[in-house]
């Protein structure tokens, strides 16, 4: 049976998709007051073209396709007010990874962790997350439009105006930045 | 002679793009012979598996939002349907 959307009572949708809605922002922006702001929009923009809902998919995933549009939007505008923050960045002082003549400084740890099993780590997840919400805004903006919004390399290059290999060298630094906490919280955790 | 530090940016720049030939036989064989460049190189693969993986969970939501905000949206949807009649 198709879903069709509640014309009567707006208040039960809040009810029963609000949870996942701010979930799935707050994954992407780490931040309540913007990922409060973009699920009312998303209600808002949902509750205006409910007549466009044609029952072909779920409505969650209705609704997440026009969030995952606002997270978009949010995160450029985010880039585009913090591009003198973005271009001081650039210039990474000392290594903390690497000695002056590209040794790992630390021996990166087995995570004994393996492709495939990461789902069944809820630790894992949850120190994740954190990690995520501890790089620096340029580089978590970044990292969520490459990893969690799977844009490709072109599409974010044209939503934030940046070349492509400055991309993939912040989107190293990120890499380099999350692997650092991670086995520094969830491995030293255990 | 590439080291550790080229190899993990270019380990990075594989998940964006293919790397010329040469530049994989480079990543190759430095990978055979340094062991900490290996666990770097499977750090890499487990983290874009399990960011891509917390990224899709959304069935079970890992935060709710607070109730204050959820409230605010539904008088904000009220608004707006009484606006419409």
């Amino acid at each position: 049976m198709k879903e069709t959307v509640n014309n009567e009572n707006p208040e039960r949708w809040v009810d029963q998709y609000a949870d996942v809605l701010y979930s799935f922002a707050w994954s992407r922006l780490n931040n309540r007051a913007s990922a409060e702001d973009v699920v009312q929009e998303t209600f808002l923009a949902a509750f205006r073209s409910k007549d466009k809902f044609t029952g072909n998919s779920s409505i969650q995933t209705w609704l997440i396709s026009i969030l995952k549009n606002k997270i978009v939007d949010v995160i450029r505008k985010e880039s585009r007010e913090a591009v003198t923050e973005e271009t001081k960045e650039v210039h990474e002082p000392a290594d903390q990874f690497f000695d002056r003549k590209g040794h790992w400084r630390v021996a990166p740890a087995d995570w004994k962790i393996h492709p495939g099993q990461v789902l069944e780590q809820k630790e894992f997840m949850d120190v994740l997350s954190g990690c995520l919400g501890h790089l620096p805004d340029n580089l978590r903006r970044l990292f969520v439009l490459r990893e969690l919004e799977e844009l490709n390399s072109d599409e974010i290059c044209d939503e934030l105006e940046i070349t492509a290999s400055n991309l993939w060298v912040m989107l190293y630094r990120a890499r380099m930045r999350l692997r650092g906490c991670l086995t520094e919280n969830w491995l030293e955790a255990k | 002679m590439l080291n550790c530090k080229d190899i993990s940016k270019l380990i990075s720049e594989s998940l964006e793009k293919d790397l010329p030939l040469r530049t994989r036989m480079a990543v190759k064989f430095h990978l055979m012979m340094c062991s900490m460049c290996r666990i770097y190189y499977k750090q890499t693969h487990v983290l874009r598996e399990a960011v891509r993986e917390y990224g899709r969970k959304h069935e079970a939501p890992i935060k709710k939002i607070p109730a204050d905000a959820a409230e605010k949206i539904k008088q904000a949807l009220a608004d707006e349907q009484k606006s419409n009649h």
